[in-house]
């Protein structure tokens, strides 16, 4: 973890609005974020998975990356096909390094003459530095310093979005347009990271907070920090970089092995394509999964994972409490070899081995707009 | 009867040579709702300032300290199998267990609640 003084932290847009809310504020990536509201954590979560949850992300970083070549540029740096996409499509996809180790995950969206970025906080600077270096002659890094990010997360999310811009009820998951919301205008994309359907909103810092409060105003769209948004998605399986994925895992070992796009499989050209290309043909020695411990004790990122024989086979990378699976739920590496649906594992949690299984993700159903 | 309190957010209701152990309502308030809690079973000898009891809120573990050294006489179940009951009543029903002292001299040095009251201000 960063270690900052108060004093030190970077503030988003919303600050003064957290506060008037009654957030509690923590330390995250170099900024004040709101951990939670007094609903709390459990509360924020399960109204997210039922009504509408409103996240401020503006710490993460928006970029464009424009030129001619942006697409082709682009694409020496990650493993997915963008070539292939129409304008205003997102995708998830991840910076590579050399050995095939994950930098960051990222979304991208094509837009008319090149790229939106949104990277993560805890990387923006490095992703920055890299794209830009990796794109040199070819595009143009614009990093947009004076935008805000909310995330409007759950099933209500569609229908309170569209009372404010009907037209984006047409968006279906993974779109991206550009919309006047209250006279705002918003770059609105149909995605977010809770499994639940919803979207992700840049508007100018200067008009966040009115924006913010006009969401707020709808009977349904309740405040969410970040404490729900991790345990939303763990349960919706998603990984959460610098634990699930970092420099040391590849996204075939993450089984995110579809962010590299066919074409590219094909063609290679990506950094780590050597070494993502042969995992792809004979398999990797661990991998992540899914484990559902079997009593109510929650392990956490670190737990040791071991075979009922007692051999170490592997680490939690993320675990907690599932508010809506209702017990402990995690996510970590394992050997290959245990990875298999249904096979049996100990977590080692204070000392003791306690009885789980390796389940498939998510925990939650998705409810993505298709 | 009196209440005393430790550093680490813990009370202690002591009656005779026995004591019962909970978490204050600022520990709680600072945990979040609680998703698991962990008790010692009964006949477990613990020594001031070892760890007892586990709480856990949705997003981390905690340990509950003995406030003194003792035989522990009974963990309470009841929070066990329904965390959320601490949140609800701390300082009576959320008791997390009984110990039989085994050097009453150790309450000596634990806070009263005017003292803890001050302690707590002095935190936020």
């Amino acid at each position: 973890m960063n270690d900052h003084n108060e004093q030190d932290l970077l503030t988003t847009p919303l600050d003064s609005l957290h506060r008037e809310l009654g957030a509690k504020m923590v330390p995250f990536a170099g900024y004040a974020m709101p951990v939670q509201y007094p609903a709390g954590i459990l509360k924020e979560h399960l109204h997210t998975r039922a009504g509408a949850s409103l996240f401020d992300v503006s710490h993460m970083g928006q970029a464009f990356l424009m030129g001619e070549h942006a697409v082709e540029a682009f694409e020496t740096l990650v493993p997915g096909d963008y070539q292939a996409m129409a304008e205003g499509k997102t995708r998830y996809t991840v910076l590579l390094n050399d050995q095939g180790g994950i930098l960051d995950d990222l979304m991208a969206t094509r837009i008319a003459g090149g790229l939106y970025l949104v990277v993560n906080a805890a990387c923006k600077d490095q992703d920055f530095a890299h794209i830009e270096a990796g794109t040199k002659g070819k595009a143009e890094l614009q990093i947009l310093t004076d935008r805000a990010l909310l995330a409007l997360q759950g099933p209500k999310a569609g229908d309170v979005l569209a009372k404010l811009a009907p037209e984006t009820a047409e968006m279906k998951f993974m779109n991206f347009r550009e919309v006047e919301i209250g006279g705002i205008h918003c770059f609105v994309t149909r995605s977010g990271y809770t499994g639940e359907d919803g979207f992700e909103i840049s508007v100018p810092s200067d008009q966040a907070e009115a924006f913010a409060k006009l969401l707020l105003d709808q009977p349904d769209v309740e405040p969410a920090g970040l404490g729900s948004r991790d345990s939303l998605r763990l349960e919706a399986g998603l990984c959460l970089y610098g634990h699930d994925i970092t420099t040391a895992t590849t996204p075939i070992e993450a089984d995110i092995k579809w962010v590299v796009n066919k074409r590219r499989r094909e063609e290679g050209g990506f950094p780590g394509a050597d070494v993502i290309l042969k995992q792809l043909e004979n398999g990797t020695e661990r991998l992540r999964v899914g484990i559902l411990p079997e009593g109510r004790a929650p392990a956490r990122e670190g737990t040791e994972i071991q075979d009922l024989d007692g051999n170490t086979i592997g680490t939690v990378t993320s675990g907690g409490f599932g508010p809506s699976v209702g017990g402990p739920i995690a996510m970590g590496y394992v050997k290959t070899a245990f990875a298999a649906e249904d096979t049996p594992v100990n977590l080692i949690v204070r000392g003791k081995p306690l009885a789980a299984k390796v389940v498939k993700m998510p925990f939650t159903s998705k409810s993505y707009k298709t | 009867m009196s209440i005393k309190y430790t550093n680490d957010h813990e009370w202690i209701s002591v009656d005779g040579d026995t004591a019962t152990v909970g978490v204050t309502d600022y520990a709680l308030e600072q945990l979040g709702d609680l998703v698991f809690v962990e008790v010692p079973e009964a006949g477990r000898t613990v020594s001031k300032g070892d760890e007892a009891a586990v709480v856990e809120s949705v997003k981390a573990a905690s340990e509950v300290y003995a406030p003194v050294s003792g035989e522990v006489i009974e963990g309470n179940a009841a929070i066990a199998d329904d965390p959320a009951t601490v949140s609800g009543d701390p300082s009576a029903n959320g008791w997390f267990f009984k110990i039989k002292l085994s050097d009453a001299s150790e309450l000596d040095g634990l806070m009263d609640e005017d003292a803890y009251k001050a302690y707590v201000d002095s935190l936020d």
